[in-house]
């Protein structure tokens, strides 16, 4: 027992001395000759919302998928909590909570049963699923329409039953891939409030990517803008801004790190999965 | 130490079974929700009985030896829709992965063995719907059918060994294609092979040599000549119940094999 006791209090005293809950080392993939991510080298402190915002192309996606082991990278390597993504995979995957940037949860289920089967999935013990999942249902201001199919929810409804299932495990790092894409801007704000909510609540780290400088500058402590696979700038929003101009907004920063080219990249393969998930919640 | 590692071991195992249930209870309750899918897939086999069968039936033109010709060909007709199921399981899996299904449930810590097993029973699932639409066709036309327990249990067994086979062969060619345009040329050009040269509708006796190889290396001759066993009174069996068992058996643990190593680069 008190062994116990002394090992969680010698973490956490290892969680402050070094402070960083998610460290990426010179973490690089490429496609063939395509550098899709170049030696990205970042740490985020426990407890922020760190965002990473680009163009079309920059390398976000790839960065998030490597990060929650779906992509093995091809160089160098990074740590969550402590496990590695490339020799512990399966840690990794114990302490992370992801939300992809399309629409994932299952419209032929109800959104209880969405949170039933990823509650099993994520190893919630079976006396307190029923608890944890209408803790999350109420916290996402789901719980009148739990019975509902999902294909019935509205947009920003499937969304924020989406972070609900990345959320029953309580992970220490939550990753939200463009998490307000296609969304209008009342369901956006219902987002934003939620994740900083999450944040407040329970500690959780948040890893999000985002095309919208407005939704940087409300939700992120830090945010790297990367650029062709590296990453231009990182800071504080208000430090961002001012390295550009005195008076320069988020977008001219961005803009002006990452080469003003904001369109220049993105394939016909993002573009139609944009266009897809914007139908799908439009 | 060592017992410490039994117990690993059993937890292992415990945990796998645990996660390929908790895939295989998201299908059923999809069904659940949506039984005119299920009506909808009867009029396929309802149309190769009523109206193939029969005509076949009437110019016995078919060598089908004391079996009237709507017995021989009742238990390949299940097999047949059984297959047509599973086979499109793949595009359902590139289907889901652009949706990001894949994705969510990849970052889970399930098993990749069992997110594939795990589909592999839902397709089970779907196949048993399936063979109580074929069994009340096939009683309603006056075929022969076994209603022995022992029996009916062996079917189902049968179904979901099939339809896992036939499933996670599809998956593991949907991870190789990648994109649903091609899925569904290749899915038409292996489904009607499967079908033909195989034991479904006529004795394997009565085709070429070269076809007759080609059906013995096809799982579906395996599957159809356990059904036909098993669901008729004084079914047949060229190759008899147990070694059909085995075959399917053994092509099931090498599928699942090949797929979990493929189904993460699904995403990818």
């Amino acid at each position: 027992m008190a062994e116990v006791k002394l090992l969680q209090r010698t973490e956490s005293v290892a969680q402050k001395l070094t402070g960083f809950i998610l460290q990426t080392e010179s973490l690089t993939k490429r496609f063939g000759n395509f550098t899709a991510v170049d030696t990205l080298t970042i740490s985020i402190e426990a407890g922020d919302i760190f965002g990473l915002v680009g163009p079309n192309g920059a390398g976000k996606t790839t960065v998030i998928k490597m990060l929650t082991t779906l992509l093995p990278p091809t160089s160098g390597n990074a740590s969550i909590n402590g496990n590695s993504i490339l020799h512990d995979p399966a840690k990794v995957r114990r302490v992370i909570g992801y939300v992809p940037q399309l629409l994932s949860a299952d419209g032929a289920l109800t959104g209880y049963e969405n949170l039933l089967i990823f509650s099993k999935l994520y190893d919630v013990p079976r006396q307190e699923r029923k608890k944890r999942i209408s803790e999350v249902l109420d916290f996402m201001g789901l719980s009148d329409f739990s019975d509902r199919l999902v294909r019935t929810y509205s947009g920003g409804m499937i969304r924020r039953l989406e972070i609900a299932q990345a959320m029953l495990h309580r992970p220490k790092v939550l990753f939200l891939d463009e998490p307000t894409v296609g969304l209008d801007p009342v369901a956006r704000k219902a987002v934003w409030q939620h994740i900083q909510q999450l944040r407040v609540d329970y500690g959780t780290t948040i890893f999000l990517t985002t095309h919208y400088m407005d939704e940087a500058d409300q939700l992120c402590a830090r945010l790297a803008i990367m650029h062709l696979g590296k990453v231009a700038a990182i800071g504080s929003p208000s430090e961002l801004k001012s390295s550009v101009g005195e008076t320069a907004t988020l977008d001219d920063a961005f803009a002006y790190y990452s080469g003003a080219e904001v369109d220049s990249v993105g394939g016909y393969r993002e573009t139609s999965r944009v266009r897809r998930t914007a139908r799908r919640v439009g | 130490m060592q017992r410490l590692g039994i117990i690993n071991y059993l937890g292992v195992i415990v945990n796998f079974t645990n996660k390929t249930l908790t895939i295989a209870e998201l299908e059923a309750r999809k069904l659940q929700h949506d039984f005119t899918e299920l009506i909808t897939r009867a009029v396929q086999p309802a149309l190769w009985l009523l109206i193939f069968g029969e005509v076949l039936a009437s110019i016995r033109a078919i060598p089908t030896g004391n079996l009237p010709y709507l017995d021989f060909m009742a238990p390949g007709i299940l097999a047949q829709s059984v297959l047509f199921i599973a086979i499109f399981y793949g595009i359902a899996i590139i289907w889901e992965r652009d949706l990001g299904i894949v994705h969510k449930f990849l970052a889970t810590p399930t098993p990749r063995s069992a997110l594939v097993l795990g589909k592999a029973l839902s397709a089970g699932e779907r196949g048993l719907a399936q063979a109580v639409i074929v069994y009340a066709l096939a009683f309603g036309l006056g075929v022969h059918i076994n209603w022995n327990i022992i029996s009916l249990l062996l079917v189902v067994v049968v179904i979901i060994l099939g339809s896992a086979l036939f499933s996670t062969f599809s998956l593991i060619i949907a991870c190789l294609v990648k994109t649903r345009e091609r899925f569904m040329g290749i899915g038409q050009i292996l489904t009607m092979p499967l079908f033909f040269a195989s034991n479904a509708i006529y004795p394997i006796s009565i085709m070429p040599k070269w076809l007759q190889v080609a059906s013995q290396v096809n799982p579906l001759t395996y599957m159809t000549d356990a059904l036909r066993a098993l669901m008729l009174v004084n079914g047949p069996t060229v190759y008899g119940v147990p070694f059909d068992l085995l075959f399917l058996v053994v092509t099931n643990v090498v599928n699942v094999a090949i797929a979990a190593k493929l189904y993460p680069r699904v995403v990818i």
